[in-house]
């Protein structure tokens, strides 16, 4: 019997690209990257010849020219003589406050919503249910328009607030008016203040931070390290002698003393909205489309975030419930210390990227003509400038980094609560 | 022992339970009135309910239908029921359903994507239930696809059947080679030229120096496709893309998109999934790209960057356009979703896959897509509703889906200033299709659940 000592080497043939399983990647990989660099040659090339024969070429230095364009809604100082790139910013920043503010009462309605639907009445758990097939199953954007018109036709007039015989009037005790014209509700003065820090000098990205504003976060946060530190030794205590000392008296003062003494040396008040001839003046006005959009894209992401909180809940095993009782613990405390914190792990996930939907669903604003990122940069100052290209990706751009820091931190987290496997 | 012990010595005749714990009492008891608080909470309920639904049932049938204008509908309200407020004036939807369900479609022709709509079912039938219809019918659903846009667009036949010929002649010769690489290449190269000889495709024989390219680009004057309507002409009245709107839009835009977007997704999430570096790379930054983005940009692109990054002087179908944006939209939320399925199985599947000898393709298209795209069923749905629900988006580039059409008909001034009837009616057409959808998927969960658990 011959044993075969030397197994012929074998020779690299050409066919083997194609037919041996070690090589085949190879050559799928070099080819998958040839065509991928034809393709965006292909695109850049004919950019290139498109724009030549338009007759513009990429530059961004129209960010440096006057916008010459109202944003009614913002957070910062802008006048229609400020640059593109200002425009830009404040819309970047009204993005972010819609979706701020669309995030936080949408996780409220929709852990509310997802918890009643798991309601032992039947009708509460039907009514919700009814909510979130009808969100669910129609378009958002027929919601903002369809909030827009609710609060245009159905709202009274700043008219109806004037004269003797006015038919509508302020609410909460004359501090909030409602109106088709948008909502006036009080804003905060101060009659000491601090005054204000500008940073970034003079340049487009300019922002003026009130140093009561800080001083009044400053104040508050040491506050709240103050009782964590007095919860910290009532725990201590507890721990050596056996008794817990009462502490939440001084806990309360510790909270919210400071805070007090701090807005009554900066002279606070409420500057209330007050009708000025045929509208408001005063207070802080937020324009309708900013509440419907508010309105439309909170009730829109509750529904699915109701989903998932019902799911999430759904999703620990009725055992949990069962030995948390057996362990003696009331209902409430079963929730908010078995079921809720094993839950989250399931519901935040999809959560955040609920979220980072209603950030991009936000960018429908211009549905309504609330003035965010895909308004100015996308919106108006493209057609101002004619600048297609720049304008669309230096759009895509930003939203692709709100995105992606959003996914950023919602893998940190993931990694943090992930159960460790044995 | 007493002497008063006393033992029943027959059985007692079973009772009823009391009359409080069954029936409807019983249900209401346990169900809503289990304690003061939840009594109290049913009692809101029903005072919420009933103040909705005497509003909203009153506003529906309390209504007019039969009114040419909103100002008509005013005075039929006035005279009738002596105001106008609480009262619907359906009058906009009769006068303007055709439109808000086919845009600005010649009427004449409206036959055409009814036809293609009922096709659509067929076609689907055999997909969606796949136990209950026979599988003949995938005939219908494979000759789809070049059926519908000559139906909806109209034009010659040859030409989807050209297009679909290319497909055929690219199915024998890879089948011919036995289903090996050089198989599905000349497959693919075949049918190139296939198509390029059926639409004339301008080659230059200096780019294909060769006998071939002189023969193409020389030897054949005329194309197929223009030929061959004098041999056998089956014409259809050509309808331009800029008269489709309304939920024929909708419809439209949403099947080709999802249609195109699952055999895409799947591909990309294989591509995520695989090792090989470059391929993955291509494909998670593609997807990661495009789920960064609103769709709503995506739109501009197709409304104004398109034709920038096309060869100069092509200019083709707005509509076109942005179903090749929401179909990459969607492709890269479906692959998402696949590649949670393709996670989802056990590491063993794809073990035994090798282990039979299977190739790469064989396993997936055997073994592991059967399981993951089973898994994803729900994920897919809800991925579908979604891009139906987007497709509104094309109004704000200015297409008239029925939210783009319900502002033009209030730019008319017979129906200036008519919001709630065109919004009910649209909410109402999102409700079922996307309602429905979720239903199905459910029944389809149901049905392919194979574990007894």
């Amino acid at each position: 019997m011959a044993t075969m000592t030397n197994p012929p080497r074998e020779s690299f043939r050409l066919s083997m690209l194609i037919y041996d399983t070690r090589y085949r990647s190879l050559t799928i990989q070099v080819i998958a990257l040839f065509a991928f660099m034809l393709l965006v040659a292909w695109i850049i090339s004919n950019t290139v010849q498109n724009l030549a024969g338009l007759g513009k070429e990429v530059e961004f230095g129209f960010f440096s020219e006057p916008a010459s364009y109202d944003i009614n809604q913002r957070l910062l100082e802008y006048t229609s003589r400020d640059t593109h790139l200002r425009a830009s910013f404040i819309g970047l920043l009204n993005t972010l406050v819609v979706a701020v503010l669309g995030c936080i009462t949408a996780t409220v309605i929709g852990v509310f919503v997802g918890v009643a639907r798991l309601s032992r009445n039947w009708l509460i758990a039907r009514i919700m249910t009814v909510y979130v097939e009808m969100f669910r199953n129609v378009p958002v954007l027929l919601w903002i328009v369809f909030a827009m018109a609710i609060l245009i036709e159905s709202l009274p007039s700043p008219r109806a607030f004037r004269g003797e015989n006015a038919t509508q009037s302020l609410i909460l005790n004359d501090s909030i008016a409602i109106t088709n014209r948008g909502v006036y509700v009080p804003e905060a003065l101060f009659s000491r203040s601090l005054g204000d820090v500008r940073l970034f000098g003079e340049s487009s990205l300019r922002f003026d931070v009130s140093l009561d504003l800080i001083a009044i976060i400053a104040v508050l946060a040491a506050s709240v390290f103050v009782f964590r530190r007095i919860r910290a030794w009532a725990e201590r205590v507890q721990n050596e002698t056996g008794n817990r000392p009462t502490t939440w008296h001084f806990q309360i003062a510790v909270l919210v003393v400071p805070t007090f003494v701090l807005l009554a040396t900066l002279g606070f008040h409420l500057g209330k909205p007050e009708l000025k001839g045929f509208n408001f003046a005063g207070g802080t006005h937020l324009r309708n489309s900013l509440i419907a959009l508010w309105i439309a894209l909170s009730l829109y992401t509750a529904a699915f975030i109701a989903e998932i909180v019902r799911g999430g809940i759904l999703a620990i095993s009725k055992g949990q419930t069962e030995a948390a009782g057996s362990l003696g613990l009331r209902p409430n405390r079963i929730m908010s210390l078995v079921i809720l914190p094993q839950a989250l792990r399931v519901i935040i996930p999809p959560l955040i990227s609920n979220y980072l939907n209603l950030t991009k669903n936000s960018s429908l604003a211009i549905a309504v003509g609330y003035l965010d990122i895909t308004g100015t940069l996308g919106g108006i100052t493209l057609n101002q400038t004619g600048r297609e290209l720049e304008c669309i990706l230096l759009l895509m751009l930003i939203y692709l980094f709100i995105s992606l820091s959003i996914s950023v931190g919602m893998n940190i987290y993931n990694k943090r609560v992930a159960l460790v496997e044995r | 022992m007493s002497d008063a012990s006393f033992v029943r010595t027959e059985m007692l005749s079973e009772q009823d339970p009391p009359p409080t714990s069954v029936g409807v009492i019983g249900w209401l008891r346990a169900n809503l009135f289990s304690n003061w608080w939840n009594a109290i909470l049913t009692v809101l309920c029903l005072a919420v309910i009933w103040y909705v639904l005497s509003g909203l049932l009153g506003w529906t049938l309390r209504s007019v239908w039969n009114a040419g204008s909103l100002n008509e509908c005013r005075e039929i309200m006035i005279a009738t029921w002596g105001s106008t407020h609480g009262h619907a004036c359906w009058g906009v939807i009769g006068d303007r359903w055709l439109q808000l369900l086919f845009g600005f479609y010649p009427p004449e022709l409206y036959y055409r994507p009814i036809l293609a709509l009922l096709l659509l079912f067929v076609a689907l039938a055999p997909v969606l239930f796949a136990d209950k219809v026979s599988p003949r019918l995938l005939y219908v659903t494979a000759a789809y696809p070049f059926l519908m846009p000559w139906l909806m667009w109209g034009g010659s036949i040859w030409m989807p059947i050209g297009v679909a010929a290319g497909f055929v002649l690219a199915y024998l010769v890879g089948r011919k080679l036995d289903g090996s690489v050089p198989g599905l290449v000349l497959g693919i190269l075949s049918a190139i030229i296939w198509w390029m000889l059926w639409l004339g495709f301008p080659i230059q024989a200096e780019v294909f120096n060769t006998g071939l390219g002189e023969i193409l680009g020389a030897g054949l004057g005329k194309s197929l496709a223009t030929i061959s309507p004098d041999i056998a002409p089956f014409w259809l009245e050509t309808v331009i893309s800029r008269n489709f709107g309304g939920f024929m839009l909708s419809v439209l835009i949403g099947v080709v998109a999802i249609g195109c977007s699952l055999p895409l997704g799947i591909l990309l999430a294989l591509g995520r999934q695989s090792n090989m570096l470059i391929v993955k790379a291509i494909c998670v930054g593609f997807i990661e790209f495009i789920r960064g983005v609103p769709l709503i940009t995506l739109l501009f692109v197709a409304s104004t960057l398109l034709n920038i990054f096309l060869p100069p002087g092509t200019n083709f179908d707005i509509i076109l356009r942005v179903m090749i944006m929401v179909t990459l939209f969607a492709a890269a939320y479906m692959a998402e979703v696949i590649r949670g399925g393709l996670a989802g199985l056990p590491t063993g599947q794809y073990e035994g896959a090798d282990s039979l000898g299977l190739n790469y393709w064989q396993a997936q298209r055997l073994i592991i897509m059967p399981q993951a795209l089973k898994i994803s069923i729900p994920g897919i749905v809800s991925t579908f509703i979604g891009i139906f629900k987007d497709t509104t988006l094309v109004s704000i580039i200015a297409l008239l889906d029925p939210l783009g059409l319900s502002n033009s008909i209030r730019a008319d001034t017979d129906w200036n200033g008519i919001y709630w009837e065109l919004f009910a009616f649209i909410a109402l057409m999102f409700f079922i299709a996307c309602f429905g959808m979720s239903r199905y998927s459910m029944y389809l969960e149901r049905k392919l659940k194979t574990e007894n658990d």
